[in-house]
């Protein structure tokens, strides 16, 4: 019994030598197997995803205005993209979102470190794992609840928050002025995405071996050495995704800021996906909306392959 | 090791502002959504009050918003069903198969979470016009694919990819086929990282605003939309606003903590290692 499971196993493995991948020639092993199994969801994407996307590139080559339907959508060539580009409100679209990012960026960064080294830090452990399951909460939070709260925590007559700033001395028109909307949502935002800084962080301090950092600290090395030397080369990849994934995200960033602000006063918190949002949807112009979502799909794949580039090569190395 | 009293102070100090900082905004919500209309609206705002149902009595008792949380339900729950159908497949597939463009596929697959929503938006809103189909749920469930099929065949790649390949040699000694394998030996095997993706998917979906509110006006609204339309006229609902708010954060609350040991996985897509 137990020699036959052997030479079965031999004879296994001997096929499998001859053909490296394994698969034999017998029924339901052909070549091409795999398509069957990867088939339904290629063409569930291609029709949910590419198409659309192609449907997108025609219709930013035509006038396509809902409230005018009765010009028809004639043909414009590259009109619609010649309009964007030389529109100011466009670029200054894209430097809000710009400046959001470097805004919050560095806050998100330095407080997430600060909250990994006080999670990784030895003692307390009871407090330090309930810490650890708190920063789950604002990452489950529904975007758009996070913009609900946020529009309660900073009312201008009873917002909490806008009343203990106002006792530190800050009193702020935060959701009426230029300055203090885009504060505001930044606030959120640093509310919401630190933890997720905070628990990639994390996931790099506890790669650091326990013995090198152990060693560092009884030759009595500085925080800052230590920090340097010994930790810092194992927050890099993690930091470089960050960079990567959060700009993406703020590309993407719209529930939070349609649900608190709507991208106002004026267009002072009016980011990428607000505007393109309010040129299809509000004004109705989705021929210049379209050519408007290509260019940001671009940026994006762009961005996108540097995120492949840096980041999976290093995984599938 | 002996700690410097001071240090650990700090330590502790510094644990405890984590926990205020993370769970005040979401405390604030809860809080007020059991205020009563004055307590609300007080100021100072008010720490100490008398709780009362009634906004939850009152937002149970309208329609709009309990078909708004059922329509959100039907959504979610079936573009995760539809997501691991498909996607199960497809990460055995790149998991356990060598073939030509098989790292091209994969990449596709990931790549298309990184797409902003707006820019489907604008062509499917467009589509469903053309096919009567705004307002359905059908669109919702199949244009929320785009971001949960990658993120199925992620999760699942990685743990099919973790089963040791023998058993595959002996099920074959045993003359079982390809599909046999994959449906009785593997996708049971698959399980836990089936689950943590389904978790993952009905977060994403669940949570999701700017697609529900564009291509859904009343019948398939979901929750996040009602939610969001009772910010509009001059005496805002607070306490219905943020009762609904409540009623949505729970229950995907109450799931992330089910998956928070997997949470940096599904949300960098593994671009972390």
């Amino acid at each position: 019994m137990s020699t036959s499971i052997e030479h079965a196993n031999k004879t296994v493995a001997a096929s499998a030598a001859r053909n490296p991948s394994g698969k034999g020639p017998r029924l339901g092993h052909g070549r091409f197997v795999h398509v069957w199994f990867l088939a339904p969801a290629v063409l569930a994407l291609l029709a949910i995803g590419t198409y659309p996307t192609i449907f997108a590139v025609v219709t930013s080559f035509h006038q396509y205005n809902l409230t005018r339907v009765r010009d028809g959508f004639p043909f414009v060539g590259y009109a619609n993209y010649v309009s964007v580009l030389g529109d100011s409100s466009f670029w200054n679209t894209l430097l809000t979102t710009l400046e959001f990012f470097l805004v919050v960026m560095p806050i998100e960064i330095v407080l997430g470190f600060v909250i990994a080294s006080l999670l990784h830090r030895e003692g307390l452990g009871f407090l330090r794992s309930v810490a650890r399951v708190t920063l789950v909460v604002p990452l489950a939070t529904t975007y758009a609840v996070v913009g609900l709260v946020g529009r309660l925590l900073f009312n201008q007559d009873f917002g909490v928050l806008t009343q203990a700033f106002r006792a530190i001395g800050l009193d702020i028109d935060w959701l009426g002025s230029v300055g203090g909307a885009f504060a505001a949502i930044a606030i959120m935002d640093v509310w919401q995405w630190t933890p997720f800084c905070a628990l990639i962080f994390l996931a790099g301090l506890t790669m650091v071996p326990g013995e090198i950092e152990e060693a560092a600290r009884l030759d009595r090395a500085s925080g800052l050495k230590l920090f340097w030397h010994i930790q810092l080369p194992f927050l890099l990849p993690g930091l470089t995704s960050l960079l990567i994934l959060r700009s993406a995200d703020i590309l993407k960033l719209f529930d939070m800021i349609f649900t608190m602000t709507r991208g106002g006063p004026g267009s002072a918190t009016e980011l990428i996906s607000i505007y393109i949002q309010r040129i299809g949807f509000r004004v109705f112009d989705l021929g210049t909306a379209s050519a408007q979502a290509i260019l940001l799909l671009i940026l994006t794949i762009v961005l996108s392959r540097l995120y492949i580039r840096f980041l999976y090569r290093e995984a599938s190395a | 090791m002996k700690t410097n009293p001071l240090l650990r102070l700090g330590h502790l100090v510094g644990l405890i502002l984590i926990i205020v900082f993370m769970l005040f905004p979401f405390y604030w919500m809860l809080a007020s959504s059991l205020k009563s209309q004055a307590d609300l609206l007080a100021s100072p705002p008010v720490f100490i009050f008398k709780p009362t149902l009634e906004h939850y009595a009152e937002i149970f008792a309208d329609e709009k918003v309990t078909l708004a949380i059922l329509n959100s339900f039907i959504v979610a729950i079936s573009t995760t069903a539809l997501a691991l159908l498909l996607g199960a497949p497809a990460a055995y597939a790149l998991a356990r198969f060598d073939f030509r463009g098989k790292k091209d596929i994969w990449f596709w697959f990931i790549s298309n979470r990184m797409i902003s929503p707006i820019v489907l938006a604008l062509p499917v809103y467009l589509l469903a016009r053309n096919l009567n189909m705004l307002d359905s749920h059908i669109v919702l469930i199949l244009i929320y694919l785009t971001f949960n099929l990658p993120i199925v065949v992620w999760l699942c790649t990685d743990q099919f990819a973790g089963i040791p390949g023998e058993l595959e040699q002996a099920a074959r000694v045993d003359g079982a086929g390809t599909f046999t394998i994959f449906a009785r030996i593997y996708l049971p095997l698959a399980l836990p990282g089936l689950a943590v993706s389904a978790i993952f998917s009905f977060i994403f979906s669940w949570n999701e605003l700017l697609y529900a509110l564009i291509l859904t006006r009343r019948a398939a609204q979901t929750a996040p939309v009602i939610a969001t339309s009772f910010m509009s006229g001059y005496e805002l609902p607070w306490g219905k606003i943020m009762a609904t708010g409540s009623v949505i954060v729970l229950p995907v609350t109450i799931f992330a903590l089910l998956v928070s040991r997997h949470m940096i996985r599904g949300l960098t897509m593994g671009a972390t290692k």
